[in-house]
């Protein structure tokens, strides 16, 4: 309900340029610079987008859970209910963990089609699955956006830096031996790495047994996300009620 | 030379509230820069005999494109969330020289974007750019910056009776960065791609600007530039007449 409330302004002629035809541009866009480098193939590039582009929906839809009730005075009245904030913060991450499945299975079949390649239909199902984990570990990593949104105005512009350092270190579109030894560390720390490397395993006939040390790893890395945003939304919801700031910013 | 000032005060004023604007300012001027790293990325690691300076120019003018993009598809739409289209609409000077400033002010952001790239470009990645035309480097930016600013403008009255405009201009952000061969050439794009390229003006300003930076010759592209520049406003303008009269019939400019 919360979700239908905050969204509201998300129809059909926002939702299609935005996650539907972009994810697709992006695609094609990173897919023709690979070809122009002569680097890596365009499964890679497909791949690597169509997952990468599920940030969008996961950072600002999460993001948009604290801005917008900030937007519409309803913050409050929200956080001063005793409901507990377990199933408040996490009953809103279901629709956008759907919302960001949706979009990545969309643009990784869109882009497979268009530049026409080939994925083993064995490798549907597992695929499926580990878009639902790269889903649900850049929720966790939307859950902390959300959380700065206690303290930051400018939630957009914050959102858009996230996706485009997302952009950089998963290994969406570099090859992860090109990046230097500090941005690797950092790329196995965060969502999506993972999970890229067990899709385009995935999509090149690899079995889910072969990945499922990668799938397991981003499953950590969601729990680890999800759980220290949900510590920081109630840290700084503390702060704002001591300092009476929570509508502040 | 009332128009003159009124379009010079225009853009001066909308910039300078542009520009303190943190998603439309800095927010603008950041983003692209993510895209430009991992454009470097990619043709430093490859075997291409494309340089990285040619990457360094294609990312430079990719930002220059997304500051006006995402923002001036919503210029007319701004001003109707902002309670100030009717006013603007009812002054005595035409609507158009109100609205071309607010997109030329945002395709001037663009200018920041390239001067972020070509450092970060420095800076990071050790790009040496040597302009070997600096005078018409300089030209076929101002170019490039009139002529963003224009397509802008025929963006914004295009979208105006879109509720969602913004969504439609950032829905151009990514295809004109890939068909104005910013970072990959036309020639590697299917044929029916090239004609809608060849229609845009980024794909001349982006030509132009690497022809100087390069040591071609960047004038036909410029002037071509400029020419589709001209043609957009001029389209841009007879839309306007359409969209406030149809508006104003309807008493519907407040609308939508």
């Amino acid at each position: 309900m919360s979700y239908r409330a905050l969204f509201y302004w998300l129809t059909f002629w926002i939702f299609v340029p935005g996650l539907v035809v972009a994810p697709v541009f992006q695609i094609l866009l990173f897919a023709y610079i690979g070809r122009s480098a002569e680097l890596e193939s365009d499964e890679f590039y497909v791949v690597g987008n169509a997952i990468q582009y599920a940030a969008i929906p996961a950072l600002f839809a999460m993001s948009q859970l604290v801005a917008g009730e900030k937007f519409q005075n309803t913050l409050g009245a929200i956080l001063v209910s005793p409901a507990p904030r377990l199933p408040l913060f996490f009953g809103r991450a279901v629709p956008v963990v759907a919302n960001s499945v949706f979009v990545a299975a969309f643009a990784l079949t869109a882009g497979t089609l268009i530049l026409g390649v080939d994925v083993p239909a064995s490798s549907i199902p597992a695929l499926a699955l580990v878009i639902v984990v790269a889903a649900v570990s850049c929720t966790g990593l939307g859950l902390i956006n959300a959380a700065l949104g206690l303290r930051i105005r400018e939630n957009a512009v914050l959102s858009n830096a996230i996706f485009g350092f997302l952009l950089i270190f998963t290994g969406a579109n570099i090859p992860l031996s090109q990046l230097p030894d500090w941005m690797r560390a950092v790329s196995e720390v965060i969502p999506f790495t993972h999970s890229i490397q067990a899709a385009r395993e995935l999509a090149d006939g690899a079995s889910l047994g072969s990945v499922i040390d990668l799938v397991g790893t981003e499953l950590l890395i969601s729990a680890a996300y999800l759980s220290a945003g949900y510590l920081l939304l109630r840290f700084f919801e503390g702060q704002g009620r001591r300092h009476a700031t929570l509508e502040r910013s | 030379m009332k128009t003159l000032r009124l379009l010079a005060v225009g853009w001066y004023y909308q910039f300078k509230m542009i520009s303190r604007s943190p998603f439309e300012g800095i927010g603008q001027v950041i983003y692209p820069l993510f895209f430009a790293t991992v454009a470097f990325f990619i043709f430093r690691a490859s075997e291409s005999p494309r340089t990285l300076l040619y990457a360094a120019l294609g990312s430079a003018v990719m930002g220059m494109w997304s500051a006006t993009s995402t923002t001036a598809g919503n210029a007319m739409q701004r001003e109707r969330w902002h309670g100030t289209l009717e006013s603007l609409v009812a002054t005595p000077p035409h609507f158009g020289l109100v609205l071309l400033p607010i997109t030329l002010a945002m395709s001037t952001i663009g200018i920041y974007c390239l001067v972020a790239t070509l450092a970060l470009g420095r800076f990071v990645f050790g790009i040496d750019l040597t302009v070997e035309h600096p005078l018409l480097f300089a030209l076929a930016i101002v170019g490039a910056v009139v002529s963003f600013g224009s397509l802008g403008f025929l963006f914004a009255v295009s979208f105006v009776r879109f509720r969602a405009a913004w969504a439609l201009g950032n829905l151009f952000e990514y295809p004109v960065w890939l068909i104005g061969g910013f970072l990959v050439p036309l020639v590697l794009l299917p044929e029916w791609v090239r004609p809608i390229s060849w229609a845009l003006a980024p794909t001349w300003g982006m030509s132009a600007i690497r022809e100087a930076a390069l040591g071609g010759s960047p004038l036909p592209d410029l002037l071509l530039c400029l020419g589709l520049g001209a043609i957009y406003v001029a389209l841009g303008l007879a839309m306007l007449e359409r969209v406030l009269s149809a508006a104003r019939k309807r008493g519907a400019l407040a609308l939508s």
